[in-house]
């Protein structure tokens, strides 16, 4: 046996090691960020002109642009997901169960840039000539609906990155779900309940936390998702006034721009850039932490989110 | 020979014979004819067949493994949610088939109650949500209703004075015990027929298993119970009519009586009860 004081000074020291690397990790961001922070200042975060060659550079087209992709993901992952973790869990046969669930966790483990292809080559061509076609129609071409249709752009992002982490919403759903006791199940059955019911009113409110732990964990992969992303955007610096319409996010503008950052300023700001994402990020992560708990109630359900 | 249905005139002004024959006894709430529970092939209970009288409390006993849990679960359908399970026989709740598919699963669930070895409440809802739940479930909406329902389900389970003032807080903050009763007035607020409870104080203090024994004997008339348990003095206790369940040559469950509890319990017919009901059993 490792004597008490011993462990508990290993265990402090290795969080202590994490949390210095995680400092140096921030404050090297930082100061690499603060010459364009510095000179920019809070119109940095307000600014919409992105021109390297003359100095001007505001990242807000970009903060909007991952904050459009990542919410349109979740729009159409967090049903889908949801629904294909129930079906995996409760309703289909067991037959099909094992079978589907590794199918899922197969697509979890392809790498993004093959998604990105995917997109670029299927995909686009699909949502150019069949999908785009379709919603402009359905809705009268207003805005957000109008425009080009080019494929390339927010929209197509958004799919992508839906496709993208809907495999780990889904694995990680369905383990909540199946993780709601049986007897919980059983009582609601005995009370005369459908299994519709079941479903609604005791399973989904029981594994609530975990849903929305997975949930979390999706939203943060699509916040930072950057090469898939790069691919199928179109990358311009400028807001995506329609659905159709290419933009930037600031995964993508860090990962075209680094190489080619020679002008003053350029690539601190690429690096503040990535300070905002962080930020962005953790901000997510902090409101789930905080939802999560207030939803969880006294029940400790699912995963290290709680 | 006289032909004994045929009633010998009685000269007028001599007083009939007092009735020999006892009355008629009531129609059974339940009646099992050769049921058999088999898990993928494997049988765990074979041909049992009794009755459940109405507005008594039935107690099922027999060692660990002789399918008392198996059964209970046979008479409300439980075994359909497991794969493999396969009920044979014929269970009739008054006189509708159970498994003759003019009866749904989820009514007969409202029909026929249960309450677990273990307190189940529903933790993500109120103590009146879990009360009131199966009635939702059966698609009741009216508030009036669901309150004067929660009312009498909470009084009937001889938990109204401990939670009216708190109706609203969590299930999980009640004790063992009285989340237990939480589970029986949730069971009754729907008003079935049958209760059926698979060892309902096998986790609870002697303090609580106090209160649901005594709580059985006030339930009698508003339904009928069958209760499966473990405990020889508790089936003495609660129960009027008792079944003894022991398992066969291939380890199903067979019954090997049924009978009045006093009579079961006092002198049974067969030796292998007397053996169980005195301890001489593994
Ligand atoms: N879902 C199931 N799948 C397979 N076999 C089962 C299942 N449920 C019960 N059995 C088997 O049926 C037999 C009877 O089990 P049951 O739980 O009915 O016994 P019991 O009398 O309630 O025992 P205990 O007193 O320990 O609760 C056992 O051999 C058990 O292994
Ligand atoms: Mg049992």
């Amino acid at each position: 046996m490792v004597p008490d004081g011993a462990y508990r000074v290993g265990l402090a020291t290795v969080a202590a090691v994490f949390a210095l690397l995680l400092l140096a990790f921030v404050t090297s961001l930082v100061v690499q960020a603060r010459p364009a922070f510095a000179h920019f200042g809070f119109g940095f975060l307000t600014g919409t002109k992105w021109d390297p060659v003359h100095g001007h550079l505001g990242a807000l087209t970009f903060v909007v642009g991952t904050l459009e992709t990542t919410m349109i993901a979740m729009v159409i992952a967090v049903p889908i997901g949801l629904g294909t973790a129930l079906a995996l869990a409760y309703a289909l046969p067991r037959r099909l169960q094992a079978p589907l669930s590794m199918g899922v966790e197969l697509l979890a483990a392809v790498p993004s840039v093959v998604y990105g292809l995917w997109g670029l080559l299927v995909v686009a061509p699909a949502v150019r000539t069949v999908l785009e076609p379709a919603l402009a129609k359905l809705t009268g071409g207003h805005e957000p609906f109008g425009g080009i249709q080019e494929g390339i752009g927010l929209l197509l992002a958004g799919l992508i990155l839906s496709i993208m982490v809907l495999p780990t919403l889904v694995a990680i759903s369905r383990d909540v779900l199946i993780a709601v006791p049986h007897e919980q199940v059983e009582g609601a059955y005995a009370l005369g309940a459908t299994r519709w019911q079941v479903l609604r009113r005791v399973v989904v409110p029981h594994a609530r936390a975990g849903l929305l732990g997975a949930t979390t964990l999706a939203t943060g992969r699509a916040l930072g998702e950057t090469i898939a992303v790069t691919m199928v955007i179109g990358n311009t610096v400028s807001f995506a006034h329609s659905l159709f319409a290419p933009t930037a996010t600031m995964a993508s503008v860090i990962a075209n721009e680094f190489t080619e950052a020679t002008e003053p300023f350029h690539l601190s700001a690429l690096v503040a850039v990535a300070v905002i994402l962080l930020g962005v990020a953790i901000l997510v992560n902090v409101t789930a932490r905080l939802l999560v708990r207030s939803v969880g109630g006294r029940q400790r359900v699912g995963l290290g989110v709680a | 020979m006289t032909d004994p249905m045929i009633k010998p005139e009685l000269a007028p002004g001599v007083a009939a014979e007092p009735e020999l024959v006892p009355p008629p006894s009531p129609m059974p709430v339940m009646q099992l004819r050769d049921v058999s529970v088999a898990f993928s092939g494997r049988p765990a209970v074979r041909n049992v067949s009794f009755d459940i009288p109405e507005n008594e409390v039935t107690a099922l006993i027999g060692p660990s493994g002789s399918g008392k849990t198996t059964l209970l679960r046979s008479l409300n359908r439980m075994h359909d949610l497991v794969r493999g399970a396969e009920v044979s026989g014929s269970i009739l709740l008054g006189d509708i088939d159970v498994y003759g598919g003019s009866i749904s699963p989820t009514l007969l669930r409202s029909r026929v109650g249960m309450v677990f070895q273990r307190p189940n409440p529903f933790p993500t809802m109120s103590i009146y949500d879990n009360v009131t739940s199966g009635l939702r479930f059966n698609g009741v909406r009216r508030k009036a209703l669901l309150e004067e329902a929660a009312e009498s389900a909470l009084i009937a389970a001889a938990l109204w004075d401990s939670v009216k003032n708190r109706m609203k807080a969590h299930a999980s903050t009640l004790s063992g015990g009285e989340q237990q009763r939480l589970c029986i007035a949730r069971a009754l607020a729907v008003e079935p027929r049958v209760l059926l409870m698979d060892e309902p104080t096998s986790s609870l203090d002697p303090v609580a298993t106090k209160r649901i024994e005594e709580l059985l004997g006030e339930l009698k008339d508003r339904v009928s119970i069958v209760i499966v348990t473990h405990n020889m003095q508790q089936a003495m206790r609660v129960s009027d009519t008792c079944a003894f369940l022991l398992m066969g040559e291939d380890r199903a469950g067979e019954l090997v009586e049924y009978a009045a509890t006093t009579k079961l319990f006092g002198e049974p017919d067969d030796p292998r009860t007397a053996d169980y009901v005195n301890g001489r059993f593994g």
